[in-house]
């Protein structure tokens, strides 16, 4: 286990080692689709020098990171390299071995043993990881503050599952809704049933809630200290919750909003932003009895809808496909949705090509490609929700279902 | 719900697939073949949308003939006195004229020496004046460009842009500035004046600072003319990478050509006969083809093809002196020029109106993407038919392995599948394909010095016989890398040609979007080989439709049509030789401007192609 294990790293880290040295580097980073205004280098080397400068980082436009990451790479400048490519590495191969304790009971332990390498491959030889971390996006932190909060709600630990979600929504904001399935996981871990009328429920529920917010209070008034002002917050959680930028990305906020009134934006800015976080509800009652499912799903959701997305996100999420592979005889149109998102990776940069370089294409064709991958990831998230679905039926009722009159019958989604 | 998500239907549909999938592929290639040759008679008649340039009326009034010539050959006896282009007559000529007049020197070493031109180390000078725009500051500019090629050739042209030059001078509604640009050693000039106009090294191309600039180039025109009198003009569109000029700029072209009488052409063809004949369909259609062949190849059509890749409108003319009696003095084409410019001066924005993305069938009939799009997509059908068959197939099988049959599923207590892990067999053929497709594209340029000292060769004929080389030898492998693994049985093939078949299917795919005429004719080639490929039973036909379709070959008969639409048949020792010649070419296109056909054919078509001859010899 421990040997490809091994392996894996080496490869990732001689890929990534490579990529940075060769001139890809460059145009990896320039990419609309790794780097996104949150969390290009670019930005954040801007914020540095004019930190250095002792200015406020904020008082311009173009940094929107929050002053905790300024200041660790105050610290860690000369290293940043290393940073990127070690620290997120290391701690998500840990997390991915505890992984598996989500993974249903009925696989095999053979099965199971193997799942934290696939992950590990998953994450690490994806050329979406590869990409972000190429392009030195911040996003890779994001990511591992996010792995290292999944570790810590499978280890049961509420303390240190609740800091880090906190740091996660600091970061990022949208991991807010990652709360849901702690809790849901949490509780389930100490047997306690969800019940509205239970002490021990809405106890709990207190508990982890104060702590959350304790961790998230500490992280923001430490932030306020570094810098003296309250600049960040607008800088940083404005930017994300209006969405002032509307650079092209993989996302479905910019064309839309740079095609509309301006009068309109708010109301629909409102309608997006919602959007995102909506579906907290409706999957905590479906999968209450699923946490760890719901989490995925609900990391999914974030990555599509959020409003600076970058193929780091989408990364994070698809590193759980493997903990799910039993799953894999529900799903059914697999083999088109992924031939779908390998297509449009693909022509994310010839339509970019096509249109800001030779100038014989415009930004329709751009946003087309845009919402077919979009389209592809949300079918791809319901087609696994589906089999999710089919398969807890099938473990109730047994395997060979039959109807009234005695045929075959067939699960239909309705 | 849905159509898809009822198993009984989608049931349904896979047997449908399944039983009829080679009738629809079939069905569905012949369609997209059908469909490009019914182009010609889909196109609609081009229109000027600018409006900037089609309401307002100028009227020509320069009479250039005569103090064209004069100049003509007053340069030829200055460029025959020091046998190469006349820097400093150029200069002090200009000057007299009231331009502001820089030179900029050039020097370049190409990778390997061109033997098509003569020429291995290039050193060079371009002379350009500039006439700044009376009423406006210098933020646009428009440019006319003479390249000036060794022998007597392009005097006139010389003649014409300067004789315009003076005359321009004397007007005062520019809004523009107007560029005149003479360079030397014909692409390379063009490419390192662009260069260092934009301040940018794309080439290894070395010059000097770049001494003075007007405004962003809105559009260019180059000027092709080597005769004192001209019969037709003919119109060059198809730039580097098969990028297009806005089509607004041709039909601008046009209605100045029709307005002054000129006969113009394009791709040295006349314009067919109005109204639906059989001879004006076959016209049509020989024009298209050459269009396609002309864009597929990814070269130049002249020296306005380096301006587009740098978002500049550009077009090339060429003088005409054939046979025909009605003949036209240069005084014609300088009124064309002429009024050209002021319309272009009128523009207020970028030309962005019209389209990009089209093929020509005449000069005043256009096919939008619209309109050829479906050819391509019809024929990437049939990989996604053939794709989604396998998979399939794939999927059957391995449900079938002792487990209950489809519909049917799997309970807890039934032991799981084997792991997923069997596909390390696929490991060695693509690998081998992607190096043996990375050696293709590396070696011959980097390994000349190697071949030139061990064979008796020259530089130019050891990078050409290299690529054949590596070329051929990369068919041999199948036979070497089966002995050295087992292979995955029905399965493994099954596999790998699916792959193959995705691999395919977005090569082409991006290139439809790129350069539609070279995903259409690699289209049309591989399409056929790839859908019906399979190892066992008689493998002679599907080995020499294989060896027929490679991308190499097609190259070839590539170059024996183009000739044949020319209406100037080659046989096939002079084929072989332009053959070897666009090899040569196209390695050093790739070099000196950055064209995408040869990485584009090493990298992506040949490997692909080369899964499909492994798959086709898999044990």
């Amino acid at each position: 286990m421990a040997a490809p294990l091994v392996l894996v790293v080496l490869a990732a880290v001689t890929v990534r080692a490579a990529l940075y040295r060769s001139s890809l580097a460059v145009f990896i980073a320039e990419r609309v689709e790794v780097a996104s205004p949150l969390n290009a280098w670019k930005r954040v080397v801007e914020g540095l020098a004019l930190l250095d400068l002792g200015v406020s980082p904020y008082s311009g436009a173009i940094f929107h990171e929050t002053p905790l990451i300024i200041y660790l790479f105050h610290f860690l400048i000369e290293y940043a390299e290393l940073v990127f490519m070690f620290k997120k590495q290391k701690l998500l191969i840990e997390l991915d071995k505890y992984a598996p304790d989500v993974a249903e009971l009925i696989q095999t332990p053979m099965e199971m043993h193997y799942i934290p390498l696939k992950v590990a491959l998953f994450y690490l030889l994806n050329p979406y990881t590869v990409m972000s971390c190429v392009a030195k996006s911040t996003c890779a932190i994001n990511n591992s503050v996010i792995a290292f909060f999944i570790l810590a709600t499978i280890k049961g630990s509420a303390f240190l599952s609740a800091v880090f979600l906190a740091l996660a929504t600091y970061q990022s904001l949208y991991p807010l809704t990652l709360f849901a399935p702690a809790l849901l996981y949490l509780l389930q871990r100490q047997f306690i049933p969800i019940k509205l009328k239970s002490k021990s429920f809405w106890l709990y529920t207190m508990q982890y809630t104060s702590l959350y917010l304790c961790s998230l209070v500490v992280i923001i008034c430490l932030s306020f200290f570094l810098l003296n002002s309250w600049d960040f917050i607008p800088s940083v959680y404005g930017f994300i919750l209006s969405v002032p930028d509307l650079t092209p990305n993989i996302g479905l906020f910019w064309y839309f909003f740079a095609e509309m009134f301006e009068h309109f934006s708010l109301f629909f800015v409102c309608v997006f932003q919602i959007n995102v976080f909506f579906y907290t509800i409706p999957l905590a009652i479906k999968l209450k009895e699923h946490p760890m499912f719901f989490m995925f799903v609900q990391l999914a959701i974030i990555s599509i809808f959020k409003s600076y997305p970058t193929v780091g996100d989408i990364a994070l999420y698809m590193a759980f496909l493997p903990v799910w592979s039993h799953l894999y005889r529900f799903l059914r149109n697999i083999f088109i949705l992924s031939c779908v998102l390998i297509f449009c990776s693909f022509l994310f940069p010839v339509l970019w090509h096509l249109w800001i370089y030779a100038g014989s294409a415009n930004s329709n064709f751009y946003y087309a490609i845009t919402l077919t991958f979009n389209i592809g990831q949300i079918l791809l998230i319901s087609d696994y929700f589906y089999a999710f679905l089919r398969r807890e039926y099938y473990l109730t009722h047994g395997l060979h279902l039959t109807r009234q009159d005695g045929t075959e019958a067939m699960l239909v989604l309705k | 719900m849905g159509l898809l998500s009822d198993p009984q239907c989608r049931r349904a549909l896979g047997r449908l697939l399944l039983r009829l999938n080679t009738p629809l592929c079939v069905l569905s290639y012949l369609s997209g073949l059908a469909w490009f040759l019914l182009l010609p008679l889909l196109a609609p008649r081009t229109y000027l949308s600018e409006n900037a340039m089609g309401s307002t009326m100028v009227g020509e009034g320069s009479d250039l003939g005569p103090r064209a010539l004069a100049l003509a050959r007053d340069f030829g006896e200055h460029r025959r006195r020091e046998g190469g282009i006349p820097v400093s007559w150029l200069s002090h000529t200009m000057f007299q004229l009231g331009l502001e007049v820089h030179s900029q020197p050039f020097a370049r070493t190409l990778p390997f020496p061109d033997e098509a031109h003569e020429r291995y180390l290039v050193r060079g000078t371009n002379v350009f004046g500039v006439l700044r725009a009376p009423r406006a500051a210098s933020t646009e500019a428009l440019l006319l460009l003479v390249p000036c090629c060794e022998g007597g050739k392009n005097e006139q042209a010389v003649g014409l842009l300067l004789a315009l030059a003076g005359y321009c001078r004397g007007q005062i509604y520019w809004a523009k500035d107007l560029i005149f640009l003479v360079t030397e050693h014909d692409l390379l000039g063009t490419q390192a004046w662009l260069e260092g106009y934009h301040g940018v090294n794309l080439t290894a191309m070395q010059s000097g600072p770049f001494p003075g600039r007007a405004g962003a180039i809105q559009a260019a025109l180059a000027l092709e003319l080597s005769s004192d009198v001209l019969t037709s003009v003919d119109v060059a569109v198809e730039g580097l990478d098969g990028q297009l000029p806005n089509l607004d700029l041709l039909n601008l072209f046009q209605s100045f050509c029709h307005k002054n009488g000129l006969l113009c052409t394009l791709q040295g063809k006349l314009p067919p006969p109005e109204g639906p004949s059989g001879p004006g369909y076959a016209q049509s259609l020989r024009t298209l083809g050459l269009m396609v062949l002309g864009q597929a190849g990814g070269a130049p059509g002249g020296p306005h093809g380096l301006f587009l890749r740098f978002r500049i409108e550009a077009l090339t003319l060429r003088g005409i002196n054939s046979f025909r009696q009605h003949k036209f003095d240069l005084g014609a084409l300088g009124r064309t020029l002429e009024g050209m410019f002021r319309k272009l001066n009128n523009l207020l924005e970028r030309l962005h109106q019209s389209y990009f993305l089209y093929l020509l069938p005449s000069l005043a009939r256009f096919v939008s993407i619209g309109s050829y799009a479906p050819a391509l997509g019809l024929l990437l059908l049939v990989l996604a038919l053939r794709a989604l068959e396998l998979w399939m197939r794939l999927s059957r099988s391995e449900e079938g392995e002792g487990e209950p049959p489809v519909g049917e599923v799997r309970g807890p207590s039934d032991p799981v599948p084997p792991a997923r892990g069997g596909l390390l067999y696929l490991v060695p053929p693509i690998l081998i394909s992607v190096g043996a497709g990375a050696a293709l594209y590396l070696l011959p340029v980097r390994g000349q010095a190697v071949a030139t000292q061990h064979f008796p060769v020259g530089e130019a004929e050891a990078v050409v016989l290299a690529l054949i080389g590596i070329y051929v030898a990369g068919m041999a492998l199948p036979h070497s890398t089966h002995r050295a693994l087992s292979g995955g049985g029905q399965r493994g093939w099954m596999t790998l040609k699916l792959l193959a078949l995705l691999a395919l299917a977005l090569l082409l795919t991006c290139l439809a979007l790129l350069n539609f005429s070279l995903g259409f004719l690699l289209g049309v080639t591989l399409v056929p080989p790839a859908a019906a490929v399979r190892p066992g039973g008689n493998r002679l036909p599907l080995a020499l439709l294989l060896v027929l379709t490679t991308p190499g070959l097609s190259l070839f008969m590539a170059v024996l049509l183009e000739r044949e639409l020319l209406e100037a048949p080659a046989g096939l020792g002079e084929a072989w030789q332009r053959f070897l010649g666009a090899l040569g070419q196209g390695l050093l296109q790739e070099h000196l401007h950055g064209a995408h056909l040869s990485p584009l054919l090493c990298l992506g078509a040949y490997p692909c192609w080369l899964l499909l001859w492994n798959v086709l010899f898999w044990k």
